[in-house]
């Protein structure tokens, strides 16, 4: 399909490709990885996760890298004590909220994050944080969503929080851009300007960076996704009202110009009003990637399943830098949202869920050039000489848009560089 | 319920797999949700392990909870033996597992596996990573270790116990134990938990005795080998000089040797005596780790370096006695926690010119503006280095020396900081030279004692930021003892003669 003929597609196209669906060992974060971007991005909430030794230990070592003298995220561990019953755990819950919220009173909102063992003893966190609202509100307001890894694979746990906030933004008549997703401060600055040079001018990110400043919903709202793992933020903004306009991720000079437009056409904007708008950047953005052409041009790549982004890159780098995916792998495919850019794949295999062992085994015997993987799984793949990119980088590092095109190809291209460099 | 920002050790499954990654030929299935998998990482990015954890997760999910997480359990165990086909096997639950009560053990054993299987019951909200692995250790000892065969040889043998993956630098250690051993004419029968496969485990019992390098991990299983096949352990733990010598003293014992005469090869001693090393005498030295590196680094920090230890703490509450027994030999107050917060606070009060601690105090400092040197788990990616840089033994004592030094200012610098204390580009907020430029926070603390006089505070900006937090507390007990309400620029300096160094 012609990419700008995606615009028009059907909403029922991108159904038709096989999908492997595995059952098997997962190896993949939980949800509760999501609060290491979110809690940086929402500049006034804390996230305190309600589960075990190992919930606080995942965090820091996943977060290892990340070097705070005091986060703004912990865990209200349970004990022995707690599961006997000799504690009442919503009252523990209240001493540790209190301890909590008298040492940061600066905290305008508090998540109670739900976990694995929170779940299976099934402690109602949204009763406890309507209870507890009653007491701090209004300085601080109390939601719970759930991160355990029982109901959430990584990046879910982001689409959990957002479907939290969902009822607290406030409801407007107007029309109305919304984005959805987290991303970088810098590159919400560029879109915001951007959708100003094609005039549109009222909008709202989710989540915004601080708790009292959630955009507002209603009928007139338009969605544009940031992020492909939104589907539950999805359902609940549309029961307010929302409509989700369809359209590629903007990764990639191509995509991002695809994602313009098509919010230019939810707003009735002509097509001939955007192109002087993004003309330049979009320029820009095809020199940057074009840099990586020579690295990457016509080797493979394997996608083992992480972020859910990985359809939409992988569609980025079959089409801008001609890369041959090989197999891409998902933790969960969500159709409706993924459409667009299922279109514009090439021909792979797309798989569904996890085998890890069979799925290392497909790997080893395809012998990919490049391999998007865990944390976990990188440096033994590396030890067996296949090279690697941390799929966890991706989430991390503002690759979103026009001027972050060249960024998001240089993660692909330096693994193969390094090869090129090392003698030893 | 407790609040924890950081903890120090992860639950006891990790201490588990931190014993099986160590071994070879073993395989661990654990009855665990698709995030517990994180645990892989561990080893694979921290520690740049270059296989994956012999680990099978089931990764039930909440539609499997309906349904039969037994039989998930049954076919990943099954899947696990004809995949990697392990010489043993060991089974159990992490914290979520645990609360499913699916059984494991029992789960296991009906499926009839040709290996033998050994069943954990780590209990996740009680016990932690350190307990879990000394408990697996523990367990895979007892079940595959087998009696003494007649001894056929003369040379005194013995077993490495406690060097497992994850380890503050349990790699070098070992190298540098097993090269002090063989210089000992001592051979040595097998090394476990690390490179040891379950058949080694079986003839653990060969050996005279057992070198114990890390009582947290290998102390259960060193007491069982004992009681069972009457093997001695050694008991010192051979970090720094004094203790290294002792500890051939030990070993020499238990292998009914002579004590070698010329046994000294470490450059510690003459470093510490040579001249430059004046500008360590008396620093104060906060120490924090798991009880084992702590006692270790205690001793080497007052007797082979000549720093003030100012405060000595653990988070490894299973030896809190020991760790109480050695603080009240320094005249300091234990602290036994694995609170953070707690932790900072202590490190706060007790005002050292140094911290030694894990990854976590290596934050406090960070945020305090104070140097550190991470001499313990839990430990990240910069403290697995590339070079050999072993704690134990001689070279263990040379690296100590450089290791403690390293991070504070050199002696000269500091008078010359003393000197010129508004030096635009060489004052209280510039970083030790040899570190780079990067500007420090301020260590400041709230002034607890009101009766500063507004020229006395001025003074004491004057006095550099690292031994201020001192000043102002000698100062402050010197007035309280003298019954002075209100500390003058006199005050402040009849102190500093009061407590000069």
């Amino acid at each position: 399909m012609s990419a700008l003929n995606i615009l028009n597609r059907p909403a029922s196209a991108g159904c038709d490709r096989p999908v492997l669906r595995e059952r098997g060992q997962h190896e993949v974060f939980c949800g509760l990885t999501g609060i290491v971007w979110l809690h940086r991005k929402i500049q006034d909430a804390f996230f305190l996760i309600v589960g075990s030794r190992t919930c606080a230990h995942l965090m820091q070592s996943a977060a290892g890298v990340m070097i705070f003298a005091e986060p703004r995220f912990a865990t209200a561990i349970i004990e022995e004590r707690d599961l006997a019953g000799l504690a009442d755990m919503h009252d523990e819950l209240d001493r540790v909220v209190t301890q909590l919220l008298e040492r940061r009173p600066d905290i305008k909102l508090l998540f109670l994050v739900g976990s694995c063992p929170s779940e299976v003893i099934k402690l109602d966190l949204s009763r406890a944080a309507e209870r507890l609202s009653q007491k701090t509100l209004p300085q601080t307001r109390i939601l719970a969503y759930t991160g355990s890894g029982i109901e959430t694979t990584f990046t879910q746990g982001e689409d959990s929080c957002l479907t939290s906030l969902v009822p607290t933004m406030p409801t407007t008549q107007d029309k109305n851009l919304l984005i959805a997703g987290t991303m970088a401060d810098v590159v919400e600055d560029q879109f915001r300007a951007l959708f100003a040079a094609i005039g549109i001018t009222n909008i709202g990110f989710l989540p915004a960076r601080h708790a009292g400043e959630m955009p507002a919903v209603g009928p007139n709202t338009q969605l544009l996704l940031a992020q492909p793992f939104l589907g539950e933020t999805v359902k609940a903004l549309e029961a307010r009202g929302a409509t989700r306009i369809d359209a590629p991720f903007p990764f990639g000079a191509e995509g991002s110009e695809l994602w313009f437009r098509a919010a230019a056409k939810a707003f009735g904007i002509a097509q001939e009003r955007v192109t002087p708008a993004i003309e330049a950047p979009r320029e820009r953005a095809r020199r940057a990637v074009a840099r990586h052409r020579d690295t990457l041009d016509g080797k493979s790549i394997f996608f083992f399943p992480d972020s859910q982004l990985e359809i939409p890159l992988a569609r980025f780098l079959s089409r801008e830098l001609g890369m041959r995916p090989l197999e891409i792998g998902t933790p969960y495919l969500h159709r409706g949202i993924l459409g667009a850019d299922m279109d514009l794949l090439p021909d792979a295999l797309v798989s569904e869920g996890q085998d890890v062992d069979r799925q290392l085994a497909r790997c080893r015997a395809e012998k990919p050039d490049l391999t998007v993987c865990g944390l976990g799984l990188a440096n033994p793949l590396e030890a067996e000489g296949l090279r690697t990119k941390w799929s966890i980088e991706l989430v991390f590092s503002p690759v979103h848009g026009f001027e972050q095109a060249g960024d998001l190809a240089e993660l692909f291209a330096r693994p193969l560089e390094r090869t090129s460099r090392l003698r030893v | 319920m407790q609040l924890t920002l950081w903890t120090y050790e992860g639950p006891p499954h990790v201490g588990a797999m931190r014993i099986v990654t160590a071994m070879r030929g073993m395989h661990y299935v654990l009855h665990a949700p698709q995030g517990d998998t994180y645990a892989d990482l561990l080893f694979t990015m921290i520690e740049r392990r270059s296989k994956r954890p012999p680990v099978t997760y089931t990764t039930f999910q909440a539609r499997d909870l309906g349904g039969d997480t037994a039989e998930l359990f049954q076919r990943a165990a099954r899947d696990a033996y004809e995949t990697f086909k392990p010489e043993a096997m060991i089974v159990g639950a992490s914290c979520t597992g645990e609360l499913i009560q699916d059984d494991p053990a029992g789960l296991a054993t009906a499926l009839n596996l040709p290996i033998p299987v050994i069943p954990l019951e780590l209990p996740s909200y009680q016990k932690k990573e350190n307990w879990g692995a000394a408990e697996t250790f523990y367990r895979i000892v007892r079940a595959l270790a087998q009696p003494k065969p007649p001894r056929s040889g003369t040379h005194p043998t013995c077993n490495i116990l406690g060097p497992c993956a994850l380890g503050f630098r349990h790699r070098d250690d070992l190298k540098e134990i097993k090269s002090l051993l063989s210089d000992l004419g001592i051979a040595i029968n097998v090394v476990a938990p690390e490179g040891a496969s379950p058949a080694d485990i079986s003839r653990l019992a060969d050996a005279d005795f057992n070198v114990v390098l890390y009582t947290e991990i290998a102390g259960p299983a060193a007491e069982f080998l004992k009681k069972q096949f009457g093997q001695n352990f050694s008991k010192t733990i051979p970090i720094g000089v004094n203790a290294t010598r002792e500890f051939i003293e030990e070993i020499c014992a238990l292998a009914g040797l002579a004590v070698p005469v010329e046994m000294d090869a470490s450059r510690l001693p003459w470093y510490s005596r040579s001249v430059d090393s004046t500008y360590l005498t008396g620093k104060r030295v906060f120490i924090f780790g798991d009880a084992t590196h702590a006692l270790a680094m205690a001793r080497v920090a007052r007797e082979e370096i000549g720093f003030t230890v100012c405060g000595l703490g653990t988070y490894t509450r299973e030896f809190a006695r020991e760790v109480r027994a050695a603080a009240a030999d320094l005249g300091v107050a234990p602290l036994i926690s694995d609170d953070y917060l707690e932790i900072e606070k202590a490190i706060i009060a007790a005002q050292p010119e140094l911290v030694l601690g894990t990854q976590m105090e290596r934050h406090i400092a960070k945020r305090l503006g104070l140097p550190c040197a991470v001499i313990s788990a839990p430990v990240h990616v910069q403290d697995f280095p590339a070079r050999f840089s072993p704690v134990m033994g001689f070279e263990g004592a040379n690296v100590l020396f450089d290791s403690l030094v390293h991070p504070l200012m050199m002696g000269l610098e500091e008078h010359l900081l003393g000197l010129f204390r508004d030096d635009f580009e060489f004052n209280d907020q510039a970083a030790p030279s040899h570190l780079g430029p990067s500007k420090q926070a301020q260590p400041e603390t709230p002034p607890d004692f009101a009766g500063w006089t507004v020229e006395a505070e001025k003074e004491l900006k004057k006095i550099p930021f690292f031994v201020r937090g001192k000043a102002r507390r000698n100062t402050e007990t010197f007035a309280r003892e003298r019954g002075i309400a209100s500390i003058s620029v006199e005050t402040l300096y009849d102190a500093k003669a009061h407590f000069g160094r």
